[in-house]
């Protein structure tokens, strides 16, 4: 798409490349027009405007949480979401699911030579729209450019701050004996949306990625569940993960029902189809929450209440016994061991 | 989900297990001859829901796991070639060759792509011209149909840079060696339900005749399964022998007559080495004289092979229903889905990786002991 014929996505007169150049990200002119053009409209609050080498925060109260994290999803858009909307989505969400009220975040870009200046307005465009309805100011930024061949379209890393209120202790090592496992919604549906766009396997669902920030579904909980002991976003390697994780960090294990899991046919179809595990595959609008029995049917009710936790559901508990393992009730009712998954989910032959 | 959910119902299963268990008379020895059954087994705990007195033994019926080492190094000589873009079913990509997977292949910079169809690296050749597309077809005669289709079809459209690695092997040879083997347990079997769907159970019948075993064709869901041991259990009591077919929405005495016919076009019989267990006669399935021209072992010289298998891998016994996976001393220790020695610990149809997956550890072990193993 040219420049002259884009009026309203793209009224900069007399731009002159559709794509990203390496004298993008080459500090001279070019660099700034990019950064004025595309960054500066999607962002126009006041401290990544001063343009100074560090945004300087207001003094802020409390302990802060801290976190960054890697995007490198393909395709760049997908349904339900795109590589933007889940940049600041992620960040956010490892923010939330520590307590924390997320605040502000940085990006860094790295773009590769040839990726379409209007994909890269969409992107920018996604993660000011994000960034709004989760409440956080993008206060930083960066951007290089690699050649054509040396990345896949676009690289984002985002890295946010946030505060943790008085009196919230979430710890993955928190969980006790006899609390609730709860979900907020439908598992795989980010893993299986990607992968059904994936060349090779394209197949036709109208399926969409869950991806989604989660800190006014994670406030909407605290505030009914104030003892909550542990949060998660199950996001690569899936629930399986986070499980496990919370099992060997708080040496207890815990016990999931396969007849609770919350899932969409859809999801279902396509795990049959590709032999995978449901429990595997990644999620990005979706926690896991272990709370005390006392508050496990207010925690439900307020995630039911909110728009991204309707599907929540109760999916197991904590125990004593087996303390490091997760299992799994299955649908004939025997026990199997839940375990982290090695490498890749690779696709049985039949 | 419909033909899904009525297969795993807790109700039918418990139902079929509390038959078995008030029908049994005396210790059966039985094996599921498939790898997909065995994963099914042990992902859904259907032999826990077994009493004690029949006991399952995990069989050949894996196709990564038996596809003999040289084979593999040659797929993996084959990918390494520059001129090579190299199509694998996913699960391939972890089999340890003699020096490393394709996965590492891969990242030293071979051209290694997954497909789940061998159709999808036929288009791959089309939309590639420039490039030797290969796609590594193995698996047992399930996949051979679809396999024979795409060289047939390559040959139809004259897609010169595509060829195949064709490495098929046979269920009714590795029954027979099994039965025919002096330390042979197995009393019964589980006759493979994709298998039959293709190739109808003639076969099967002459072997239960020659060896006088019975054998139900069976089904992959966890109802499927239990009812398939609950009808062998009653042949095994009453003394009976032959086949019998539990998985009757699928598979049909004749089999599929033209998926055979496409097989027997493409396909000419030959002895086939497999991992584990050694060379059997007539076990396999070789490119026929007519599609030599799309054989990727012809088209690519590969200078000798010299494959080195780890010892203390006991896989070839596991595969013969010899030893379960944890009998060995290096499960879960030095052999790992994330470092396998075997192939069995790389397939989630195979047996090793099966056990690891998803097999609860004793309630007596500790955490620490828990790691150690995991």
């Amino acid at each position: 798409m040219s420049s002259d014929d884009d009026g309203a996505w793209c009224p900069i007169p007399g731009r002159q490349y559709d794509r990203v150049v390496l004298g993008h990200g080459g500090g001279g002119l070019l660099s700034d027009e990019l950064l004025r053009d595309v960054f500066l409209r999607a962002f126009r609050g006041d401290t990544l405007a001063k343009l100074e080498d560090s945004a300087v925060l207001p003094r802020l109260a409390g302990r802060l949480a801290f976190t960054t994290d890697a995007f490198v999803v393909h395709p760049l858009f997908f349904p339900g979401g795109d590589i933007g909307r889940l940049a600041v989505a992620g960040t956010v969400n490892d923010l939330a699911v520590a307590g924390a009220k997320p605040l502000y975040l940085s990006a860094a870009f790295i773009l590769e030579e040839g990726l379409l200046l209007t994909d890269l307005e969409r992107i920018v465009e996604s993660m000011r729209s994000t960034a709004q309805e989760a409440g956080v100011e993008l206060v930083a930024g960066d951007t290089k450019v690699v050649e054509r061949g040396k990345a896949d379209g676009a690289f984002v890393v985002t890295t946010g701050i946030g505060v943790v209120p008085e009196g919230r202790t979430l710890s993955v090592s928190a969980a006790e004996e006899g609390n609730a496992v709860l979900v907020s919604g439908t598992l795989g549906d980010h893993g299986v949306a990607v992968l059904a766009r994936r060349e090779g396997l394209e197949f036709e669902t109208t399926l969409e990625s869950d991806c989604a920030p989660l800190a006014s579904l994670v406030d909407a909980l605290l505030e009914r569940a104030p003892s909550t002991r542990a949060l998660r976003d199950p996001t690569r390697g899936g629930l399986a993960s986070s499980l496990v994780e919370i099992a060997a960090a708080s040496r207890v294990s815990i016990a999931i029902d396969e007849a609770q899991l919350p899932l969409r046919p859809e999801v279902r179809a396509a795990c049959e189809l590709f032999g995978l595990d449901v429990l595997h595959i990644a999620n990005e609008g979706k926690l896991v929450a272990i709370v005390p029995e006392s508050e496990a049917d207010a925690a439900l009710a307020a995630m039911h209440a909110h728009p991204l936790g309707r599907n929540a559901a109760r999916i197991g508990k904590v125990a004593a016994e087996r303390a490091g393992q997760v299992t799994l009730r299955t649908s004939i009712g025997a026990v199997r061991v839940v375990t982290q998954l090695s490498g890749e989910q690779l696709p049985r032959i039949c | 989900m419909k033909y899904v959910d009525e297969y795993r119902s807790e109700k039918t299963a418990r139902g079929l297990a509390a038959a078995i268990r008030s029908e049994l008379r005396a210790p059966w020895v039985i094996m599921e001859v498939c790898g997909g059954q065995t994963h099914s087994i042990v992902r859904y705990g259907v032999d826990e829901l077994l009493p004690p007195g029949v006991e399952l033994v995990h069989g050949p019926g894996c196709p990564v796991c038996v596809t003999p080492l040289e084979t593999i190094d040659r797929a993996h000589a084959i990918a390494r070639r520059p001129e090579v873009t190299f199509c694998s079913y996913g699960d391939m990509l972890r089999v340890p060759g003699s020096r490393g997977d394709l996965l590492s292949a891969k990242a030293a910079g071979a051209d290694v792509r997954v497909v789940y169809s061998p159709l999808d690296a036929l288009e791959l050749a089309t939309r590639l011209p420039e490039r030797q597309v290969v796609f590594f077809a193995i698996g047992f005669e399930t996949t051979a149909p679809a396999n024979a289709a795409a060289i047939e079809e390559a040959q139809r459209r004259g897609v010169e840079n595509f060829s195949a690695l064709v490495s098929h092997v046979l269920v009714p040879p590795a029954i027979s060696a099994i039965l025919e083997a002096a330390d042979n347990r197995v009393q019964a079997f589980l006759g493979p339900g994709h298998v039959c769907t293709v190739m109808g159970t003639l076969e099967y019948e002459a072997i239960a005749a020659r060896f006088a075993v019975p054998i139900v064709v069976t089904g992959f869901e966890p109802v499927d399964l239990l009812e398939g041991l609950l009808m062998t259990v009653r042949m095994l009591q009453a003394g009976r022998n032959g086949v019998e077919i539990q998985y009757r929405r699928a598979v049909q005495r004749e089999g599929n007559p033209r998926a055979r016919e496409l097989c027997a076009r493409v396909f000419e019989l030959c002895d086939r080495k497999w991992r584990g267990i050694g060379q059997l006669p007539q076990s396999g399935l070789t490119l026929a004289r007519e599609y030599r021209d799309f054989d990727a072992a012809h088209r690519f010289e590969v200078a000798h092979i010299e494959t080195q298998e780890p010892a203390d891998c006991i896989a070839g016994r596991v595969l013969r229903g010899l030893a379960k996976p944890t009998d060995c001393a290096a499960f879960g220790k030095r052999c790992t889905p994330q470092s396998p020695l075997g192939a069995t610990m790389v397939s989630s149809e195979g047996a090793c990786a099966a056990y690891y997956e998803h097999r609860l550890l004793p309630l007596t072990q500790t955490r620490s002991e828990a790691e150690v193993l995991r």
